[in-house]
């Protein structure tokens, strides 16, 4: 199970970061997306893995839990990696429509100002 | 803290506390700006002068206030002869300054403004000679920097102000960067950063290794604020200040810094052979050199400004000689040419006030048209000279008489006789001041009619020369101060005795020498400029400006190859570097043997892992289109859910799987907007790099991962555990957690959450108020369009859908305490049933029936989760804290209340007004791109349908 883990984060940083370095705006959001789930498995799995063990109290008697902590960490995490996305996706689509290209990189033409320095 | 402590507290916040006022007090007037910038001067006056009797009589004020100790730094200050000198300098000549710049400046000119920076720049100097923490002298010198920075290049509108303003800084915050080198080596010899506990281990930064590198590094800081050759440039250039400026910073106070360091650290560093080669023979050069430009310069301010840097160099020069007599010497000459030469800056002010010019090849007359100033400014000037009866010759016979039995490079003459030709220089310019400006015959071209200014304007160097006669006249007046003042210098309780007549000693002679030849030399001055103009002399500015073009150049090239504008470049450098530094990590540490024994795979994991295998694969290869990528993606995000529910984190595969629905709903608003397919432009070489890098990051977390996940570790969760039910009432651990252990947490998380939302408005709004409007409105997304939007299918079930989906959503808010669910997720769920009305009946439609504005739903969720935090403190609790209790109604079960739900509700409000604003926003730029409004929930409305076909 751990190998399985282990190589789904590493599979998803590998995608995310390939992708991240594309010179378009959309594939580069899609990259931080696969970055976020590598990084929110990735903190989740600190707290080790379990299976049923869920930490919710029993009733019951004595039962193990697993590690709530990272759970909670990452519970925030993945939702405010949605707002990230989200404004990274207005970023990308306000320059997209103010420059007509969505291209993430200035490119020597476009990025020097008349007097030389950057824009 | 003693009575005397607080005292100096006060002095040295005075200035500070005082800076506050004149910006403010301008308002009422040039004149209560003037007056509101002088009280605060007055009041640290005379509080140092009731600190100054004890001081007068040996004993040392000291304050001291931990600030950061475990950095050494403290906030401690102590008053000695030697900071009574230069603080009583500082206070004195400010409030001098205060009242000639009243006069002196004009109408035009920001005045509250300039007393601001004034008093900043009187704080900081202050701070500099009372500091006893080098730490806090550090702070206080860069501090002198930078207001004088700002008070050079106080006319923004001269490119010359400008231009000093910034050589100034260059040069002397480059030294400043030096000596921070310089004092934290001394502070580690001396095992502490406090000045009092250095001047103690003297003898031990002698003897060290690193004393001369330390020497170098302070001595740098020192030399470049004193102007010593060849850092001696700036000052010149920093004549471009205002005239007050010059006379206060640039002959009065913060040139001497660097004598005063010197001074301060003399019984530490002087003594030795390295000190007196370095300082004495750079006070010397800089003392001949100084003077025999300044003898040449025709603008009256150079002249003084070069007059200022040889005679900071004779300073120096004393000092460097390390004797005790020689340092008696140096503090009396600080006393006397702080008189004549902020006086002298003030008669070159006024002459360049009342006659608009300050070429001295313009002037000349001027005795019978300015009376008062000729007179001012030829006391001031003889004294500069060194004539007997004015104070200046006193302290120059000191200096003679000390030089004349100084070796250097074991040769007695070469000392006396630069000494006596850079004295001889200094009568020639001096008088050339008296005999070019005011005397000769009257002219009838001046710029504008010379006339004595006003009595507030000469009132100041009138009251300084007089000081100038007293000194001279009456040397042993100022016994008491030099007293206090050189043995704080040396260490060593002195009793120097200041007198006139010395008897027929060599110094005698050589001051003789130097009034005649300097005499002489007046004479053959335009003789000797002709020759001196066709000399080849090193432009100072031009050489310091090519070194910052040359330097600016090189950063330039550095930045332009790492900073290209590139993203993608700097990513692939950042990532590269991080994987390196964490193979470095790994490879330079051990790991410890795995504890943990792996879990067994289930067989459908196995399939489920292949399946996000291939689906990231997959969003790899295919991500040219769009589309199918986005599908591709909503696979590996439910694929994780199912992850997180079958490794026992429910919550998280509920928060995980309505965020993934609202993600994928809100790419493809966007890619509405944008196209559809991505060009394949990158060369095979450029993906191949990328796809090492990409393996590598993968690879390197992969291992990562694996290392830790078969090892275990020590939680800090058991307490989590052991109290969620007890504690916070509830027994869902991860939403406790949540919401009552991190709550603090959880209240910034949404606020961030919010202020996304809101940032993602306001970007709507820019957007739809620039150039992308006109785009949009041109677009043809047409083709695009369904031809039945809004199919009445879908229309229904959503409708139906909605109040189960409400319902879902309250039971998940509900029971989130103690089952899965909470805040988070009840967010979620009810924004995506409100989504699909949205796409199913029509932004319009379902805007319509919209009551509640999401920013107002943002901010609600906010208060209230605030407020139930504030409410705690109504318990005499902490922030946050919970309180719950179980209440049974009949016939429902026995439920429970804890104030953790209202902050779960805060929590709810806010996810949901996020995340509606953000998909209502992308959605409003559709309605603008020309999306047309539905009145009716359906494009096609059935009831209608009779009437249609009777009309076709």
């Amino acid at each position: 199970m751990e190998l399985i883990i282990s190589s789904s984060i590493g599979v998803l940083t590998a995608g995310g970061v390939y992708l991240l370095l594309r010179l378009r705006t959309f594939p580069v959001i899609l990259g931080l997306a696969l970055l976020s789930y590598a990084v929110n498995v990735f903190l989740f799995a600190s707290g080790r893995l379990a299976i049923d063990q869920s930490p919710i109290l029993s009733k019951y008697g004595e039962a193990t839990y697993t590690d709530p902590l990272p759970q909670a960490l990452v519970l925030t995490a993945i939702v405010i990696s949605f707002g990230m996305t989200a404004v990274l996706v207005m970023i990308g689509l306000g320059a997209f429509l103010e420059a007509d290209s969505d291209r993430i990189d200035i490119t020597a033409d476009d990025g020097e100002t008349e007097d030389g320095g950057r824009a | 803290m003693s009575h005397g402590g607080t005292l100096l507290f006060l002095i040295s916040l005075m200035p500070f506390i005082g800076a506050l006022l004149p910006g403010i007090m301008i308002r009422a007037g040039r004149n209560v700006c003037a007056i509101s910038t002088a009280i605060p001067t007055l009041i640290a006056l005379t509080m140092l002068m009731v600190l100054a009797p004890g001081v007068m009589r040996g004993e040392v004020v000291q304050a001291n206030i931990e600030w950061l100790p475990q950095l050494g730094l403290s906030a401690s200050f102590f008053l000695d002869g030697l900071g009574l000198l230069f603080a009583a300098m500082i206070l004195g000549v400010g409030l001098l300054i205060t009242l000639y710049a009243r006069f002196y400046l004009s109408g035009d000119d920001p005045m509250g403004q300039f007393f601001t920076f004034l008093l900043l720049f009187q704080g900081a100097m202050l701070g500099i000679v009372i500091s006893d923490n080098i730490l806090l002298l550090l702070i206080f010198w860069e501090l002198t920097s930078l207001s004088s920075f700002l008070l050079i290049g106080y006319w923004k509108h001269l490119p010359e102000g400008r231009q000093g303003a910034r050589m100034a800084l260059a040069v002397t915050g480059a030294g400043g960067l030096a000596m921070i080198g310089g004092m934290l080596i001394l502070g580690n010899i001396a095992g502490s950063y406090n000045l009092t506990d250095i001047l103690r281990a003297g003898d031990a930064i002698r003897a060290s290794d690193w004393y001369l590198t330390a020497l170098i590094l302070i001595l740098l800081g020192a030399f470049t604020k004193s102007a010593q050759f060849p850092f001696h440039f700036w000052l010149p250039h920093a004549m471009a200040a205002p005239t007050p400026v010059s006379a206060y910073l640039h002959s009065a106070t913060m040139v001497k810094a660097g004598v005063f360091l010197m001074a301060r650290m003399w019984p530490v560093l002087s003594g030795t052979d390295a000190w007196f080669c370095i300082v004495a023979t750079t006070g010397l050069v800089t003392m001949v050199v100084g003077a025999l430009i300044a003898l040449f310069k025709d603008d009256l301010k150079a002249l003084l400004a070069f007059s200022t840097v040889s005679h900071l160099g004779l300073l120096t020069m004393l000092l460097g000689f390390g004797t005790t007599a020689a340092a008696v010497a140096a503090v009396f000459h600080i006393i006397n040419h702080l008189t004549f030469k902020a006086a002298l800056f003030m008669t070159a002010g006024i002459v360049d006030h009342e006659v608009h010019t300050r070429d001295i090849k313009r002037l000349g007359g001027l005795r019978h048209l300015m009376p008062i100033t000729f007179v001012v400014g030829t006391v001031a000037a003889l004294s500069m000279a060194g004539i007997p009866l004015f104070n200046g010759f006193l302290s120059k016979e000191m200096m003679l008489e000390e030089a004349s039995h100084t070796d250097w490079w074991n040769s007695p003459y070469v000392v006396p006789v630069l000494a006596t030709i850079g004295a001889l220089l200094s009568v020639a310019y001096s008088l050339r001041f008296i005999f070019h400006v005011f005397l000769g015959p009257v002219r009838d071209d001046y710029p504008a009619t010379p006339h004595d200014p006003p009595f507030g304007m000469w009132a100041a160097p009138a009251l300084l020369v007089t000081l100038v006669i007293i000194i001279g006249v009456a040397p042993f007046l100022a016994d008491g101060i030099v007293t206090a003042a050189a043995s704080a210098v040396t260490g060593q309780d002195l009793h120097p005795h200041l007198k006139i007549w010395h008897g027929v000693t060599p110094a005698l002679w050589m001051s003789i020498i130097a009034v005649a030849g300097g005499a002489v030399l007046l004479m053959q001055h335009g003789a000797l400029e002709k020759i001196w103009n066709t000399l080849p002399r090193p432009e100072a500015k031009a050489i310091f400006d090519r070194l910052v073009a040359v330097l600016v150049a090189t950063t330039r090239a550095i930045t332009d190859v790492s900073h290209n504008g590139a993203v993608s470049r700097y990513l692939a450098i950042f990532t590269t570097t991080s994987v390196f530094l964490g193979y470095f990590a790994y490879t330079s540490s051990g790991l410890s043997a795995p504890t943990r024994e792996m879990l067994p795979v289930a067989p459908v994991i196995a399939v489920g892992w292949l399946m996000l295998i291939v689906a990231t694969a997959s969003v790899v290869v295919m991500h040219h289109y769009r589309f199918r990528a986005l599908v591709l993606i909503g696979i590996i995000g439910l694929s994780i859910s199912a992850g997180f529910a079958y490794l026992s984190a429910p919550d998280l595969a509920l928060t995980q799987i309505s965020v993934e629905t609202v993600t994928i709903m809100l790419l493809l608003l966007a890619l509405h907007f944008m196209p559809k397919s991505t060009p394949k432009e990158s060369s095979a070489g450029l993906r191949a790099r990328d796809g090492v890098i990409a393996l590598g990051a993968g690879g390197g977390v992969a291992a990562l991962a694996h290392a830790f996940l078969i090892r275990d570790i020590e939680t800090i969760s058991d307490y989590h555990i052991a109290n969620s039910y007890e504690g916070g009432g509830g027994t869902n651990v991860v939403n406790v957690i949540l919401v009552d252990f991190r709550g603090y947490d959880t209240f910034g998380e949404i606020i961030v959450l919010g202020i996304a939302g809101l940032v993602i408005y306001a970007m709507m709004h820019a957007l739809l108020d620039g150039p992308a409007a006109r785009r949009l409105k041109n677009a043809d997304y047409d083709n695009d369009r369904s031809r039945d939007r809004h199919p009445m299918m879908m229309v229904v079930v959503t409708r139906v859908l909605m109040p189960i989906a409400l319902v879902v959503g309250l039971y998940i808010f509900l029971r989130g305490h103690n089952e899965p669910g909470g805040g988070f997720v009840a967010g979620l769920v009810v924004a995506i049933a409100l989504l699909m009305q949205y796409m199913a009946s029509g932004f319009a439609w379902t805007q319509e029936r919209k009551k509640i504005e999401y920013h107002t739903m943002i901010g609600l969720g906010v208060v209230i989760a605030g407020l139930t935090g504030v409410g705690s403190w109504l318990a005499g609790a902490p922030f946050l804290t919970s309180s719950y209790t179980y209440v049974h109604l009949p016939p429902i079960e026995e439920f429970e209340l804890a104030t953790a739900m209202l902050f779960d509700l805060g929590v709810f409000l806010t996810v949901l007004g996020a995340v509606m604003l953000m998909l209502y926003s992308l959605s409003r730029i559709a309605r603008f791109a020309g999306a047309t409004v539905n009145v009716t929930p359906m494009d096609y409305d059935p009831s209608q349908q009779d009437q249609e076909e009777a009309k076709g």
